[in-house]
């Protein structure tokens, strides 16, 4: 389609337009960090970094970091598990309900976070607090790791999908035994994807807010819930700013990373 | 050495039979190797999460104790009476599809232009560039995109800024700080498949369309747009449904806007059956909108 001068400058325009809605909040973000205001009103009367070094002193961005750092690496390891298996499951075998399953797995993604939330809530309030096990850091990885099992899978079955199982045939033909065909040639071949699929449920472990809010115990706090508790507080509003900076800045890891490890998996999207 | 000598050199002879055997025996029953690979996933899928959702919805049909705040396991159909009766309900209802359906609009109508110049107007040299820097920002967290529309939209913020020299202010929090702040958040899931599906568009199509006599305006109506619209379908399954289950956006820059996610939470403590009433709405509402949009054939390019 040939494509008129006017109609280039508009699209250019407009796609600029785009890219400059989609960057400025994040950069505002940046900015707004280096405020030595409390109040958020623009533009800010001048730059410091005064506040970074009192953000990295704050006990309580730090233990939550490091509680959104656990919960995400428990999650993310009973997803990888979990995620594969049924990857291998619908892959690579042919069953009643395999579409069921395929289902299923999606669907803890695909109802609103609050569906799950208060689903698992109650289910944990009437069957494991009679255990006397109540809601803690156990019972937020359990959670997350519900509706990351999903991106494992997507991950695994895409590369699955594309490799056929004739070199695993080749293996076995040779004289590997199930077990050495996997180790020497099915894992190595499906690598690359179980490192991105476990990249994506960490970060989107990492990321989560509603699930959480409902299976966090009193004294679990993860990053977001921090940041939801104390962005309304004028009191902390320069280490909120800080601690929001500092996670625009780290986004950039898993994209340059999941670039990295192949151009097929991580990219294509988010779930 | 070759794989079967290196394994056999590994271990001892008991352990060797052993995993052999387990091996063998695997290999000759592909429905053990299926219930082996199906058994733990399934119980964690269908008995946790099916079962808890399970819970939650038969206990929409249970109703609370008025004076003790108990959940009265008795089955009845109070809470969907008083849901379709009560005209605040209805309200919110129907505010929560409209705002859904506002930020599907806003996304599509801002999405298009920005997925034109990505697919077909730009340097082919620049495209992966760009689709980088749509996705970078999905890789932000969603409470320090939300944070940075507090901040535009706050007072004296950069919103007001902007807009003073036109003797206006910014919209300041309310419904439409909402609308704008869930457009900023799923934007780039309409703009990958619409992306991805102009990139693929065949040329010849519009090349035939041109040497027909039709000119851009009507190409884009008649070519572009019937083979774009199903990406646009499948993006708009995550703009809707996203939006209209979300209520920690509208907590924060919402004012006093009240959407259905914002009723669920706000009776989880109190009344527990009800809230997982009001909670059934959008998964009937979503599940509504993809069967409606599984006849685009969106789905399958989901």
């Amino acid at each position: 389609m040939r494509l008129s001068r006017t109609a280039r400058i508009v699209l250019r325009v407009a796609a600029g337009l785009g890219f400059a809605v989609i960057y400025v909040p994040l950069l505002l973000v940046l900015v707004n960090s280096l405020n030595p205001d409390r109040s958020a009103s623009w533009p800010p009367p001048g730059l410091t970094v005064h506040w970074w070094s009192v953000a990295w002193h704050n006990t309580g961005a730090r233990e939550a970091v490091w509680t959104s750092v656990k919960a995400g690496l428990g999650a993310t390891a009973i997803a990888l598990v979990l995620g594969t298996l049924i990857a291998f499951a619908v892959a690579r075998h042919r069953f009643f309900g395999r579409d069921a399953v395929s289902f299923v797995v999606v669907l803890p993604i695909a109802l609103p976070g609050i569906v799950t939330g208060i689903a698992l809530n109650s289910a944990f309030g009437t069957v494991l607090e009679p255990l006397g096990v109540g809601l803690g850091l156990f019972t937020v990885v359990v959670g997350h790791a519900t509706f990351c099992i999903v991106v494992v899978f997507n991950n695994v079955a895409a590369r699955l999908r594309r490799t056929s199982g004739s070199y695993e045939e080749a293996a076995m033909d040779l004289g590997a035994h199930t077990f050495r065909a996997f180790v020497d040639i099915t894992f190595p071949l499906v690598r690359s994807a179980l490192l991105a699929g476990g990249l994506l449920a960490f970060a989107l472990s990492f990321d989560e807010i509603v699930v959480t809010t409902f299976t966090a115990g009193a004294g679990v706090r993860t990053l977001p819930l921090w940041i939801f508790d104390n962005m309304t507080r004028p009191q902390q509003a320069p280490v909120v700013n800080v601690v929001a900076a500092v996670l625009v800045l780290l986004s950039v890891i898993p994209i340059y990373v999941a670039q990295r490890l192949s151009a097929d998996t991580a990219t294509e999207s988010r779930i | 050495m070759t794989a079967v000598e290196e394994a056999a050199g590994r271990g001892g002879r008991g352990e060797r039979g052993a995993v052999r055997r387990l091996a063998g025996a695997l290999h000759r029953h592909p429905r053990l190797r299926l219930a082996l690979l199906l058994t733990a996933p399934l119980l964690w899928l269908a008995v946790l999460y099916l079962g808890s959702l399970t819970v939650l919805f038969v206990s929409a049909f249970w109703t609370t104790d008025a004076f003790t705040s108990q959940v009265v396991r008795v089955w009845s159909t109070d809470n969907f009476h008083e849901l379709l009766t009560t005209p605040v309900y209805r309200q919110v209802v129907l505010r929560s599809v409209g705002v859904a359906l506002a930020v599907t609009a806003l996304c599509v109508v801002i999405a298009f232009p920005v997925a034109f110049y990505t697919a077909r107007v730009a340097r082919p040299r620049w495209r992966p560039l760009l689709v980088v820097a749509i996705l970078t920002p999905l890789w932000a967290s969603y409470l320090v995109k939300v944070y940075a529309w507090r901040l535009i939209l706050s007072e004296g913020g950069l919103a007001d800024w902007t807009l003073r020299p036109f003797g206006l202010g910014g919209p300041g929090f309310g419904l439409a700080a909402a609308i704008l702040t869930l457009t900023y958040l799923w934007l780039p899931y309409m703009i990958l498949p619409i992306h991805t599906a102009l990139e693929q568009l065949p040329v010849n199509l519009l090349d035939a369309s041109a040497d027909l006599g039709a000119r851009t305006w009507r190409t884009v109506r008649s070519v572009v747009l019937p083979l774009v619209l199903p990406s646009v379908a499948a993006g708009s399954v995550f703009t809707f449904s996203l939006s209209l289950g979300d209520y920690i956006t509208v907590q924060i820059v919402g004012g006093k806007t009240q959407l259905i996610g914002n009723l669920v939470y706000s009776n989880i403590e109190l009344n527990l059956p009800m809230a997982a009433a009001l909670a059934t709405v959008p998964v009937v509402v979503i599940v509504l909108y993809l069967l409606a949009m599984r006849r685009t054939g969106a789905l399958s390019s989901l």
